[in-house]
């Protein structure tokens, strides 16, 4: 008795939207069987990690708080995924929106305006576009691959950062720590609500999976990257430009990213820090994908992984375990992911029952 | 006793039944036709046969005993070799290199050079075992692939659609070496759909349809038209040839002095070349695969813009330099040879395969957003009108039969009312009922009065609708000439006869290679 992978002929529809829940289930049942190796009693353990950041008075506030860089960046990644443009440099992105944004607001310091909090957005956008638009370059004058120059330009956006606050940027009154001033009221993002930390960039991040879905579904812009995703010389024969729809990929989705770069620092930071991001771009990598590159499947994908990054600090604090719980639950949760995805084109088959177990030999291939 | 024997071969894939209690009984020297539409199971029971597939259920017997053939391995260790349609060579290597790959006892390479020469001498396969792949014709090609297969002294050879990349003249010269085979006791099975080519060659057919054995005979016995019916199951009328004379309509395409450098490193620069379509009329470029159909389609379709704009003139604009989208408003539309993946998108749903090359002309888009229902109504014309077969407009392309998917591509492109179309092989592995559909709808084009260029390696779907011919080798374009004043035979030479010397000089200019003829 033996397992053999069969191909459908035809992708499931069912299994599209069914594997991100079997691999939700599983990272789950993982997790139990790791708590419980840790010595940890699993139901608790679980109850920990996943329901209790919920319960507080400040837990769903806090979700969104989480999700929205996610969503954001995912949001801009799915759209390019989608068009097979494979931006992984997210996470630098929103490093340089932060940079761009954050010298606006160091500029203007105390001072205030109706227009210094605009500002900021828009430098935020272009910090991250200028850097999105290195491996755009790249990859249409020298065709060299996104996937190597986006990810590197992360780290050097990284040490770009670390010079800034250690160097010039540095707060002369921070007492030698790495980190600039505190942003002033002006250039703080807007809270939503009253008593939390629910900022403008929340209500920010719905609006852009809104809009996401609308150009990938239903304009011509979105139908060009989808063809230019699934069938590229197809997309040449109706005379779409594939340049020029790498380049708007790329841009989209560093400009997304610059924005939720500036949220965090104008939102729950208030200052540039070398550590603004525990790895929003490229946990949005593993929101795209479980998210189905669908804008608003982003959206619930981004919450399940917001709370993992809630239910680490909670693990930490409760139960005494490492912070990178969180990096294992999304680490397995992406494996399972792309595991249970082989359902969406093979069915499984348990061997014996075939006639006289051949077909498993066409199946293997 | 048969050397092969078939009983109740059954082969089931996912949605489709490919081989259904398939008999079939091959004598030593005997050349066997297994005919058959695209998709009626021919490759599948060859496949069968030489180990690269294995049958659900059924018995395979080899000079009377039962075998397993578990891989092609052990096909050739029984003695069946194979040519497929779609050769394995390694382009940069030499012929001898190349062979020599295949065999993987040491001791066989010994004195491979000279075993080569003599078969290839002893067979007619003329061939250089020092010359590099990528230098020779696609016959040629062949010769290689074939005398791989006889260097194993094969009991069986499998021969599948060979002839679809040969000029006339090669085919003969392919016959002759099949005959010689033959006679001195090595089985052939001659897989084709081309019926003149089976009652010239074989001795035995089987005819295959829907993954069944409908019919033997002996199809010297048997004349085209009837072979046709056992192999389609239904009655296919000619189309109706399109009227003659053209030359007061206006010139629609005017191609003068094009050359293109290819950027691919087998690819083929296209040099010089010129022609003119008018309205109304049907222009044939035919050729071997592989002499820059592919080439000469990106330019006209603009998929591989031209620096010189003069050079392709659509209507009254010169239209080299401008892209596919542009093209498509001065009157232009395209069909192109690959369907899957560049006529159309498999994954998409035929509403936004409609979509894909008419929204500018049919106007489907608003403020940027696509006009869900009239794009809707627009894949159901197609549908409608082409008689496309599936599960309607939701259905994905690539849930189509090849017939299928090519007549709603063709049928999109001709509701754009184009003025001027450019097919590439717009029957290629369509079952004939689809092929006539789609020749009519071409003449019923050209008799719109849009100019239609065809390029085609079908010499008889050029012969069957076009007015004039001209042929395609090594990037060079022949004067298209009127149909009725070529013969088969110069066509055949404009096609290959200049293939393995040095092309420059044989075609200096146009009048010495009507002189060849």
């Amino acid at each position: 008795m033996w397992l053999a992978l069969e191909p459908r002929g035809q992708r499931s529809a069912f299994w599209t939207y069914g594997s991100p829940v079997l691999a939700l289930l599983l990272t789950v049942v993982t997790a139990a069987i790791i708590f419980a190796a840790l010595g940890q009693d699993p139901a608790k353990a679980l109850w920990t990690f996943l329901v209790e950041p919920l319960t507080s008075a400040s837990g769903l506030p806090e979700l969104f708080v989480k999700a929205a860089p996610l969503i954001l960046i995912g949001v801009g990644l799915s759209i390019g995924f989608r068009a097979n443009v494979w931006n992984i440099g997210a996470e630098g992105q929103f490093t340089l929106g932060a940079i761009f944004g954050g010298w606006v607001a160091l500029r203007v310091g105390e001072g205030s305006g109706w227009w210094v909090f605009p500002a900021m957005l828009l430098a935020s956008i272009l910090g991250g576009m200028i850097w999105a638009a290195i491996p755009a370059l790249l990859k249409t004058r020298f065709n060299a691959n996104e996937i190597l120059t986006s990810l590197m330009l992360t780290y050097v956006a990284q040490l770009l950062l670390l010079y800034l606050v250690t160097g010039p940027w540095k707060d002369p009154e921070g007492y030698g720590f790495p980190q600039t001033a505190m942003f002033g009221d002006a250039a703080t993002a807007p809270i939503l609500i009253a008593e939390t930390r629910l900022h403008l960039g929340v209500f920010v991040a719905f609006v852009a999976a809104l809009l996401g879905w609308l150009i990938l579904s239903k304009s011509l812009l979105g139908f060009q990257l989808r063809v230019l995703g699934s069938a590229p010389r197809a997309a040449r024969f109706a005379g779409f430009s594939e340049s020029g729809l790498i380049w708007l990929s790329l841009l989209l989705g560093g400009g997304l990213a610059g924005l939720a770069g500036l949220f965090e620092v104008a939102g729950p930071i208030g200052q540039l820090t070398p550590s603004i991001s525990p790895g929003y771009g490229f946990t949005a990598i593993i929101v795209a994908f479980l998210g189905r590159l669908h804008p608003l499947g982003v959206v619930l994908a981004g919450l399940v992984l917001a709370l993992s990054y809630l239910g680490g600090e909670a693990a930490q604090i409760d139960l005494g375990l490492p912070n990178a719980v969180t990096g294992i639950f999304q680490g397995i949760l992406l494996f399972y992911l792309l595991g249970c995805d082989v359902l969406i084109l093979y069915r499984l088959r348990f061997g014996g029952k075939q006639l006289g177990g051949k077909s498993l030999r066409g199946a293997s291939r | 006793m048969p050397l092969l024997q078939l009983e109740g071969i059954v082969k089931q894939f996912p949605g489709c039944l490919a081989n259904d209690q398939v008999d079939l009984a091959l004598m030593p020297g005997e050349i066997h036709a297994l005919l058959g539409e695209n998709g009626a199971g021919k490759s599948t029971l060859v496949k069968i046969i030489y180990g690269v597939q294995q049958p659900d259920a059924g018995q395979i017997r080899w000079q009377g005993e039962a075998v397993e053939i578990a891989n092609p391995a052990q096909a050739r260790r029984l003695g069946i070799g194979m040519v497929f349609q779609h050769f394995s060579l390694f382009e940069s290597l030499t012929v001898a290199e190349n062979i020599a790959l295949g065999i993987s006892d040491a001791r066989q390479r010994k004195g491979l050079r000279s075993r080569i020469s003599d078969i290839s001498r002893s067979y007619g396969l003329l061939l250089d075992p020092d010359r590099a792949v990528h230098d020779l014709s696609v016959g040629e090609r062949q010769r290689v692939e074939i005398v791989r297969c006889l260097l194993q002294e094969p009991r069986l050879l499998i021969m599948d659609e060979p002839t679809s990349v040969l000029t006339p003249q090669e085919v003969e010269k392919l016959f002759a070496t099949l005959r010689r085979l033959a006679a001195e006791g090595c089985a052939i099975l001659y897989i084709s759909h081309k019926l003149e080519e089976i009652r010239a060659l074989c001795h035995e057919a089987t005819i295959m349809r829907q993954g069944k054995v409908v019919a033997t005979c002996d199809p010297r016995q048997e004349t085209a038209e009837r072979l046709a019916e056992l192999m389609i199951g239904s009655r296919v009328s000619a189309p109706d040839r399109p009227a003659s004379s053209q030359a007061d309509k206006p010139v629609k395409l005017a191609v003068s002095h094009l050359s293109l450098k290819s950027d691919q490193q087998f690819g083929i620069d296209l040099k010089d070349i010129s022609f003119g379509v008018r309205g109304g009329e049907i222009l044939g470029i035919g050729g071997v695969a592989g002499n820059g159909q592919s080439e000469l389609m990106a330019a006209l379709s603009g998929e591989t813009p031209v620096a010189a704009a003069e050079s392709i003139r659509i209507g009254d604009v010169a239209a080299g330099r401008l892209g596919p989208a542009q093209r498509r408003l001065l009157g232009a539309c395209f069909v192109p040879e690959e369907r899957n993946g560049h006529g159309a998108v498999s994954a998409f749903s035929l509403t936004d395969n409609a979509f894909l090359s008419a929204f500018r002309r049919r106007s489907l888009t608003r403020h940027g957003l696509i006009e869900g229902e009239k794009t809707r109504r627009f894949a159901d014309d197609i549908i409608r009108l082409f008689d496309v077969r599936g599960r309607g407009v939701r259905a994905e392309a690539r849930s189509l039969s090849g017939g299928n998917l090519q007549k709603f591509i063709v049928g999109r492109e001709i509701l754009q009312r184009p003025d001027l179309l450019v097919v590439a092989q717009p029957t290629w592995g369509v079952d004939a009922g689809a092929a006539a559909a789609i020749h009519q709808a071409l003449i019923d084009l050209a008799a719109q009065g849009a100019a239609i260029v065809i390029i085609s390696q079908d010499l008889d779907e050029i012969l069957l609708l076009c007015q004039r011919i001209a042929v395609i080798n090594l990037g060079r374009l022949s004067a298209p000439r009127p149909v009725g004043e070529v013969t088969v035979e110069q066509i055949g030479l404009l096609m290959g006869g200049v293939h393995g010397t040095a092309p420059d000089e044989q075609l200096e200019g146009e009048q010495p290679r009507v002189a060849r003829t």
